[in-house]
């Protein structure tokens, strides 16, 4: 379980609070206005935005104090998800081993997880000989080789065309159907959240309201979601 | 942005290394300071000294800037076979030996130089390169290129939208010339003035070949021979003192003046001029630049014409020195990477404020920083013994400003686009260096690496003040054999110098650029 204890983010005159649980398996998406925190929220459960105050909870061990690299997380980010000078296998390695010495069974990992996502046959390919959807498959097999236990997504799929994103999307399903890990997800897109969250958490007007059910939100949004909505 | 504690760690070896530049830098300042006396006071001699160091300063940049705008202009709005090359080229005396263009100036200018042999055919009197005019000459032929360089940067920066407006309103040469580019050239010559001036100001090897005398001696000058001819120490600090008041005005003078670094990226796009098409303009553009082509590269030319057949004649001696140079170029070079990366590590993500600890070198001349060593030392060492150690530190430190300037910007872009990915991956410490960092500024660092190394090689400052008659590097020994007027021994000597210099830049420049992608 996931938990924000009375957690308080602050950049510069921005702020956002968040106070709710999310148990473990879910898969959440997080929607709301542009500017409203999505990938603020993110970026302090990633460790890379120290919080004001309150805590971040993974089970029972206290993240707050924890690095971005040694939390149980794996994330995306909109853009530079790999290196350009590394070919696909080495990007995925460091999913690994960050110093990219691997064992040999942990070779074996890495081209296991290349070939899970379509991409055997590209692995000592750099990033500028892989179409955007391709990079977008790498990217998701480091996340695999992670196995971390919570992934969270801040709209790496942005830039890629609606059925490539929703061929990504599906991807991300199934992979979360393999290893049950639980997923928070940024998107601006209602059917990004209808196609593989169950759950949805609002940010809008500083705060990131605990998780409801993707549909009956939706379908009956709130005064702040129904602006943005349309 | 790289998380606290994480940022610390990188950012530390960058402030130590920026301390060890302001002690190496400040420690010998503060050692001729408290070594100069001031009691004595300036004589005539220093004061002959600093008309001459200013004058000749003022004269050189005002020439260079001059001489530079019609050679800019006819590059700005022209486009021809061989254009892009050329412009390279005006990169080429960053890195080209002092002593090599002297000795082609000499080859052109000389008593028994090409010039001279014409005058006496045609029974005029001769010329003589020797003195104020022979030091301003191979001032222009180093900063002509660079302010053609900071002045074309200049024409580049205006729109080429401004150029098709003017061509829509109809606008003649003159008219551009008034609203365009008179604009531009108030801005762009006072900065380009103000860096010549200041790099003029710290001549040494120029005024030691073709100065001397009372009449033609920089302070620079005047230091080494109150060390070495009347191994004078408190005179030598004294005119240390003056030579770092005079340098640190003009550097902070030039840095104000200064947003650009000169090396020029981008400079190889013309911009469509419809004004331009006159016959006469044409004629004036192609004098320009065949002028200017003409007087860079005649010389060198000529250097490599003499220098050439000799090349299988030269002395043990010279070898030695070569193998001296090279050594003290790859040791430079490794000492400027040492302190270098860390400091644009920390640059990068901390302040930039560190990068100015890196210019402390620039407003300290080598002689000066020469001499603060030779004090600290002599108490404890045989400074001559240290000759060439202390040469690599001083050319290092000499470097660091431009590694900085080409190292910094690709660091920072490194963190700004990477460092989230590798602090979410866990990568730190060495692992990031090796597998992040350095791959992503590699050709930065190659051409950073290769510019100190040439820069290193071609040297004649320090080395001279420091070395013993059996120690030597390639320039000293180069210039030694000209004292000697072994004058074909020396052109050998400069086609191998220039043939090294050259070299060494080419094999970093060259290895930093391979396998680069993406």
């Amino acid at each position: 379980m996931l938990t924000l204890d009375a957690l308080t983010l602050t950049q510069d005159d921005f702020r956002l609070t968040a106070d709710f649980k999310i148990p473990t398996g879910t898969r959440a998406a997080v929607i709301g206005p542009s500017g409203a925190g999505k990938s603020t929220l993110l970026a302090a459960i990633a460790g890379f935005l120290t919080p004001e105050s309150g805590g971040i909870r993974w089970q029972s061990s206290d993240l707050t104090e924890t690095g971005p690299g040694n939390r149980p997380i794996a994330m995306l980010f909109q853009d530079n998800n790999l290196f350009p000078h590394l070919t696909a296998a080495q990007n995925v390695a460091l999913g690994l081993r960050p110093n990219l010495r691997l064992a040999r069974d942990e070779t074996k990992t890495v081209s296991a997880a290349l070939s899970r996502v379509g991409l055997a046959d590209h692995q000592s390919r750099k990033p500028a000989q892989l179409s955007g959807g391709q990079q977008s498959r790498v990217a998701l097999a480091r996340v695999l080789v992670q196995s971390r236990p919570l992934i969270l997504l801040d709209e790496p799929f942005a830039a890629l065309g609606p059925a490539l994103k929703a061929e990504m999307l599906d991807l991300v399903a199934e992979l979360l159907d393999e290893t049950n890990a639980t997923l928070l997800m940024v998107s601006h897109d209602p059917a990004d959240a209808r196609r593989i969250a169950d759950q949805t958490i609002l940010v809008a007007d500083g705060t990131a309201h605990p998780p409801t059910d993707t549909k009956a939100l939706l379908d009956t949004p709130p005064e702040a979601l129904k602006a943005y909505l349309g | 942005m790289a998380s606290g504690p994480i940022a610390i760690k990188r950012a530390l070896p960058g402030w130590i290394a920026a301390a060890l530049v302001a002690a190496i830098v400040l420690g010998t300042l503060s050692a001729v300071a408290m070594r100069a006396e001031p009691g004595r006071g300036l004589g005539p001699a220093e004061w002959a000294a600093i008309r001459f160091t200013v004058s000749q300063a003022v004269l050189s940049a005002a020439f260079s800037v001059l001489l530079a705008v019609p050679v800019a202009r006819a590059f700005a709005r022209r486009r021809f076979a061989g254009r892009r090359l050329l412009i390279s080229l005006l990169g080429a005396p960053f890195i080209l030996p002092v002593i090599v263009a002297v000795m082609g100036l000499l080859a052109v200018f000389g008593r028994s130089g090409i010039l001279n042999e014409t005058l006496r055919f045609m029974g005029l009197p001769e010329v003589s390169i020797y003195g104020l005019h022979g030091v301003v000459l191979a001032h222009v032929f180093f900063n002509l290129p660079l302010a053609t360089r900071l002045i074309l940067q200049g024409w580049q920066d205006i729109p080429s939208e401004r150029f098709r407006l003017a061509a829509q309103l109809g606008f003649t040469t003159r008219d551009i010339f008034h609203t365009l580019e008179r604009p531009m050239l108030t801005r762009t010559l006072p900065g380009a003035a103000a860096i010549i001036f200041a790099i003029c100001l710290s001549s040494f090897a120029v005024a030691l070949t073709l100065g001397g005398g009372p009449h033609a001696t920089t302070v620079e000058l005047a230091i080494y021979q109150a060390f070495r001819f009347d191994f004078d120490l408190g005179r030598a600090a004294l005119l240390s003192c003056v030579q770092i008041a005079l340098v640190g005005t003009a550097a902070i003078a030039a840095l104000k003046f200064s947003t650009r670094d000169g090396f020029g990226a981008g400079l190889d796009r013309p911009v469509q001029r419809w004004d331009a098409a006159h016959p006469l303009l044409r004629i004036i553009d192609t004098t320009a630049i065949a002028l200017a082509a003409l007087f860079l590269l005649l010389p060198i030319t000529l250097v490599i014409l003499r220098g050439a057949p000799a090349l299988t004649s030269l002395p043990t001696s010279v070898w030695a020195a070569a193998l001296a140079s090279i050594l003290i170029a790859l040791i430079s070079t490794v000492l400027m990477l040492a302190l270098a990366l860390p400091l644009a590590i920390a640059a990068g993500i901390h302040s930039a404020r560190l990068e100015t600890v890196g210019l402390l070198g620039i407003a300290a001349s080598p002689l000066v920083i020469g001499t603060g060593l030779f004090i600290v030392i002599n108490p404890i060492a045989d400074p001559f013994a240290l000759a060439l150690p202390v040469t690599a530190t001083v050319n290092a430190i000499m470097a660091l400003p431009f590694a900085l300037r080409i190292l910094t910007p690709s660091v920072r872009d490194t963190h700004a686009n990477y460092d989230r990915l590798a602090t979410s991956l866990n990568l730190t410490g060495f692992t990031w260096l090796r597998l992040v960092l350095i791959p992503r500024i590699r050709p930065n660092l190659g051409f950073a690496c290769g510019l100190t190394a040439a820069m290193s090689m071609g040297d004649l400052g320090v080395i001279a003040l420091f070395a013993d008659p059996q120690t030597a590097t390639l320039p000293l020994q180069m210039y030694r054999l000209m004292g000697a007027y072994r004058m074909e021994l020396a052109s050998g000597a400069a086609v191998l110098l220039l043939g090294l210099s050259f070299g060494i830049f080419w094999l970093f420049d060259k290895g930093g650029r391979a396998r680069a992608d993406a």
